[in-house]
Formats: C-alpha cells, sequence, structure tokens
C-alpha cells in the first residue's frame, strides 16, 4: 500500500506545461507513481485530467517538462514508444475497433510485442506460425481474464456497453504493460457493473500491473485507490491518501466552491 | 482463410480444380468462340485485376484514399520500358552501365516492384498527416506529377522520350523463349497473347496469395485498426507512419509488376495511358466490387474492364440490325453507363457488389442482422 516501505518508483513527470493558444491546460504538474499501487486522479470537468493523460500516453507531446518510466526519458515520445516501454490506457469515450471482432482487437494490441512483418505475414514460415498462434492464444486468455470470451467472434461495435469497457481493458492489457491508465472505465455503468469493475481493477493490480485511474465517482476512488491527485485548472493542488485528500480544503474549495467566512 | 469440414473439404478441393482447368483453357475457348481479340482482352484483364489488388491494400485495407494509383503503374511501365528497350543505349554508350539493359524477367520484375514500392514510400511520407479529402488531393497530384514528368523528361538529356513514349520494348523472354513467337505444345499452339495469359495470371495469383496473407496477418491487423480508428491504433502501440508507408509501399509494388508487364505487353509505353482517368477506373473497381474484400475487386475490375469491350462489340451491329444506322458511338455509351453503374451501386449497394462481412456490418449498422444472414448464407454456399 501507499505506506510500504519499500516502494519502488515507476512514472515520474516534473514541471509538465501544455498549452493549446493562449489556454494553459497543464501548468506545473508533477506526480509520482509508485510501482503496485492503483493512482487515483480526480478534479472538476475541464480540469486537465485527460490532457494529462494524453500526455503520459504520447498522444499530446507536452510544452516543457520532465517525464521519465522506469528510468527511461520518455519527454515529447510518440505513443508506440510509449507504449513499448509499458504504458498502456483506455479512453473515456471508447474507442474500439468498432467492425473487428473482440478477438481482432485484442490482437491488434499484441502488435507491439511481436514482429512478423511483410516477409513472414506472406511466406508463413514456422516462426510466423508460432507467432501467430501465440497472439491468438494469450487474446483469447485476456478475453476470459476480463470474462468476455464468449462474445471472442462478436464485433466489437455489438458487445454491450459494460463489455466494450472490458474488452478495451483486455486491449490495453495486450500490450503487457506495466502500467494500464484507464480514463473514467465506470462512466455510465450501473452499481453493479462497477463493483465488476472494481474486482477486475484489484485483479489486474494483484497481477503486478500498476493502475492510472481518472473517475467521477469518488466513492469508487475512495475505496479504491491507495493516492489520489486532484487536478483543478491545470494544476495539481492536492495529493495524498484518500481520507487526507477528502478533507483538504482546497479540494472541497475546487468542487463546492469557497465557503464565506 | 477459409475453413473447411471435411466433407466440405473434398467438395472445395473439386471445386478447386475445376476452377483451374477452366482457368487453363479459357484463352481457347475465348480465342475460339469470340476471336483473338478477346485473348488479348483476357490479358489486359488480369492487369487490372493486379492494380486493383494493389490499390485494394492502400485504400481496402489500410483506408487511405489514393487517386494518383496510376503512377506506380506508370513506374513501373517505365522502368521495364526503359530497361528494355534501344532507347536508353546512345545515352549509355561509352558510359560502362550498358548491363543495366536487357537483363532478365526474373531481375526486371522486381526491380519495376521495388521501384514502384520507392515511389510508394515517396508519394506515402508528405500524405502522413492528411487523412480524407486531404491526402485524395494531393494523391492526384502526385499522379499528375509522376505523368508529367514522363511528358517532359525528354530535355535536357532524353530519359523518357517525352510524349512521343518509348516503342521497341522487347517482348518477355522466359526461359530463353521469347513471348513473341509461338510455341506448340504437345501439338497445341500457344500464341504471343496465351503466353502472356499464363504469365499474367500467374502473377495475379501470386499477388492474391500475398494480398490473402497480408489480410490475416500482424500486419494487415494493424492496417484494418488504422481505417478503424487511427488515434486508437497509435495508442495500441502501432507504429501508425511506418505502416502506412508499408501499405503504400505494397500497393504501389503490385503495380509495379502490372505496369512492367503492360510495358512488355503493348511493346510501347507513353504518358497518355496513365491520365487521371486510369486511376479513377482503378478506384472505381475497387469500391464497385468491395472494398478490402479480394474476391470482390477481382470482380470489380473484371466487370469494368469487359464492360466497355462488350459494348464495343455489340453496340454497332446492335445499331446496325435494328435502326440500320448507327446513333450512339460505343465509347460515348461506355462513360453512360459507367456513371450509371456507379451511381446505382453507390445508392443500393454502398459496400460494393462483393463486400467482406466487414465492410458490410460498417455501411448497415441498422440491418445487421440480415447482413449476418446472408453472410452466412455467403459462406454456406462458397
Amino acid at each position: 500500500m501507499a505506506n510500504q516501505a519499500n516502494t519502488e518508483l515507476l512514472l515520474e513527470i516534473s514541471g509538465i506545461h501544455k498549452r493549446f493558444g493562449g489556454l494553459c491546460a497543464l501548468n506545473d504538474v508533477a506526480l509520482s507513481i509508485n510501482k503496485g499501487e492503483i493512482y487515483g486522479l480526480i478534479g472538476p470537468n475541464g480540469a486537465g485530467k485527460t490532457t494529462l493523460f494524453n500526455v503520459l500516453t504520447g498522444l499530446y507531446q507536452p510544452d516543457e517538462g520532465k517525464f521519465t518510466f522506469k528510468g527511461i526519458d520518455l519527454f515529447r515520445q510518440k505513443p508506440n514508444v510509449v507504449v513499448d516501454s509499458g504504458i498502456a490506457r483506455t479512453f473515456q469515450n471508447i474507442r474500439l475497433f468498432h467492425n473487428m471482432t473482440a478477438l481482432e482487437n485484442v490482437m491488434v494490441g499484441r502488435h507491439v510485442r511481436t514482429k512478423a512483418g511483410v516477409i513472414g505475414a506472406v511466406f508463413r514460415n514456422p516462426g510466423t506460425r508460432v507467432e501467430e498462434a501465440a497472439i491468438k492464444a494469450r487474446s483469447l486468455e485476456l478475453l476470459d481474464y476480463v470474462g468476455i470470451r464468449k462474445h471472442a467472434e462478436e464485433h466489437a461495435k455489438n458487445l454491450s456497453y459494460g463489455d466494450q469497457r472490458r474488452l478495451e481493458i483486455a486491449r490495453a492489457l495486450a500490450t503487457d504493460p506495466q502500467l494500464l491508465a484507464l480514463d473514467e472505465p465506470a462512466a455510465g455503468m450501473n452499481g453493479k457493473e462497477t463493483d465488476d469493475l472494481k474486482r477486475l481493477m484489484e485483479k489486474i493490480r494483484a497481477d503486478g500491473v500498476t493502475i492510472l485511474l481518472i473517475e467521477h465517482d469518488v466513492k469508487l476512488m475512495m475505496g479504491l485507490c491507495d493516492r489520489i491527485a486532484v487536478l483543478d485548472y491545470g494544476k495539481k493542488i492536492a495529493e495524498g491518501v484518500p481520507e487526507v485528500v477528502k478533507n483538504d480544503p482546497r479540494v472541497i474549495e475546487a468542487y463546492l466552491g469557497a465557503t464565506p467566512d | 482463410m477459409l475453413t473447411f469440414s471435411k466433407k466440405n473439404k473434398v467438395t472445395a478441393y473439386i471445386g478447386m480444380a475445376v476452377f483451374a482447368v477452366v482457368l487453363a483453357v479459357l484463352p481457347f475457348i475465348m480465342g475460339a468462340t469470340l476471336g483473338n481479340t478477346w485473348v488479348r482482352n483476357l490479358d489486359l484483364a488480369m492487369l487490372y485485376i493486379m492494380l486493383a489488388l494493389g490499390l485494394n491494400i492502400v485504400v481496402g485495407y489500410a483506408g487511405l484514399l489514393d487517386l494518383g494509383y496510376i503512377a506506380f503503374y506508370a513506374v513501373g511501365a517505365y522502368v521495364y520500358a526503359l530497361l528494355n528497350s534501344p532507347h536508353l543505349v546512345p545515352l549509355l554508350a561509352g558510359t560502362g552501365f550498358e548491363w543495366i539493359l536487357h537483363m532478365p524477367l526474373l531481375v526486371v520484375l522486381p526491380l519495376a516492384a521495388l521501384m514502384a514500392g520507392l515511389f510508394g514510400v515517396l508519394l506515402g511520407s508528405p500524405t502522413l498527416k492528411l487523412r480524407g479529402d486531404y491526402l485524395a488531393i494531393v494523391t492526384l497530384g502526385f499522379g499528375e506529377i509522376v505523368r508529367l514528368f514522363m511528358n517532359n523528361l525528354d530535355r535536357p538529356i532524353n530519359i523518357t522520350n517525352g510524349p512521343q513514349g518509348v516503342n521497341l520494348i522487347e517482348p518477355v523472354s522466359l526461359f530463353g523463349h521469347k513471348f513473341s513467337q509461338a510455341i506448340t505444345v504437345f501439338g497445341v499452339e500457344f500464341r504471343s497473347v496465351h503466353l502472356y495469359y499464363y504469365l499474367f495470371l500467374a502473377l495475379a495469383l501470386m499477388i492474391i496469395v500475398v494480398s490473402i496473407r497480408l489480410q490475416s496477418s500482424r500486419i494487415g491487423r494493424a492496417w484494418v485498426a488504422i481505417r478503424e480508428d487511427e488515434i486508437a491504433a497509435q495508442a495500441m502501440g502501432i507504429n501508425t507512419r511506418n505502416v502506412k508507408l508499408l501499405a503504400f509501399a505494397m500497393g504501389a509494388s503490385f503495380g509495379g509488376v502490372s505496369g512492367a508487364m503492360f510495358a512488355s505487353f503493348q511493346g510501347f509505353v507513353s504518358p497518355e495511358s496513365f491520365i487521371l482517368m486510369e486511376s479513377i477506373v482503378v478506384l472505381a473497381m475497387v469500391v464497385l466490387g468491395g472494398m478490402g474484400h479480394i474476391p470482390g475487386v477481382i470482380l470489380g475490375a473484371i466487370l469494368l474492364f469487359l464492360t466497355p469491350e462488350v459494348l464495343r462489340d455489340v453496340v454497332n451491329p446492335l445499331q446496325d440490325k435494328l435502326l440500320g444506322e448507327r446513333v450512339v458511338n460505343p465509347e460515348n455509351l461506355r462513360m453512360l453507363l459507367f456513371g450509371l453503374a456507379l451511381i446505382f451501386v453507390m445508392l443500393v449497394r454502398p459496400e460494393g457488389l462483393w463486400p467482406s462481412k466487414r465492410r458490410k456490418a460498417e455501411l448497415h449498422e441498422k440491418d445487421e442482422k440480415a447482413a449476418a444472414e446472408a453472410a452466412e448464407k455467403e459462406s454456406a454456399h462458397g
């Protein structure tokens, strides 16, 4: 947990700035994520959570700052390099490959850990065949892991909303990440689905994957996260264990407005 | 690929054998019933099949709209033409590079493919960030640039011979036999058009196999992923730049092979053969047949290539008989029918005549179930 003696640093950013024209979406943001924890990111709408997510996964190039993962410098790296070094993500508004089957979606996730090229594809040499079989086996395993193996052959867009969320997680896990970044995975889910999702996240963490989580469901966050950072207007205003963050006056102010006194 | 149950396997094998025999004797049947022009048409149809399959990689698989595809056909044609005609002889005389002329087919053909592939990368690299309409416009420009280069590279050094084109291109020579001469095997006379037919058929089959294998590979999945959602594909660790360039290069190299064969078959190339209309026709073949679906694309290529030829053979005699005079020029009728067919197909079957299940699902979100049933039926029949 958060107060473990031997915490190992996994991801560290500092001084991150990201501007869109005149808007400063991220202003001097710093945070560090330890190996094995579930790290939550909350904040009012427009606080810059998703922007930070996009910076951390290489979709946005930050203007300034430092970004290291496992000691590797990932500042202004391309998304594929970021994924290759072990950070995978899901999207706030689900972005599956809708007209591919669930299985194919996860198989695409294996792309970064496999290497068959055109020559292998055309000649189907033993190496390629073995690799292809391994991709398929691992993908089925992951569908099983998130509990939607029975939908393997269905088109992604025909899955139920909750299953699409799970499929996105399976696809992200297929890249063998050490850090899994989930952007509002519980959005639009009912109570039971949220509970199932919570269990899935705990299982993923137990299997050694660190989780970075954006979520609006404060109850879920308080029960799940080891540490939470709060963003407001592109600035980190608080960070710490849930109980402390919850009672932080700046956090309360950001969410409810300043208390007149 | 398709999987068959044991009982179906036997039927499938028999079916394939019958199909192979039909393909093998087709030019002779065509020659006997419709005349040698039709064997020639068959040869040209094969070239268009190769072209359409090449464009299918770019447009159908990777979803990159390319309106200048014929440029790669041109590159392949000119590579073959320049290396197998006397045109470059004066230029190379005394430079020590005469050896590049008259290389065997097994060298020239890969070279044409490679050269076209390089041009594919050349076109691809500046367009990587473009999508949809913007990409289409840039590729259109690229196609025109290539054609204009061929048209104007006769000065200051005469490389392409400008608008006059390159002629006296040697026919293909394989195993010491020149394809321009007939050959008799077991009492059957194989003429030049027959020999080309078998060569083109072999190359088309090769391209089909490569297409099928690419489709169900790691690379093929990455292409589809980019087509479906480029951002998500990136976030899955796909190096979209390289994978897109690969699509351009692969598609272009098929076009290069086809172009080289076109040059040897015609014995003459000029920039006129590579106008924008040709790019559009090949694109129409892909779209009309069924983007991303190999059988559909082949069907599209055959239909769109052969219809004008059929019209040419049918319309005039028909007019003579019925009206006693020629009112409509078959050429004009061709464009009219071509346009009508495209409008009709886009209205009624936007997914193409013979689409893949995926494509069908994409364009018929609402009657999804009906589509699934139809697809099941299709696979049961096929």
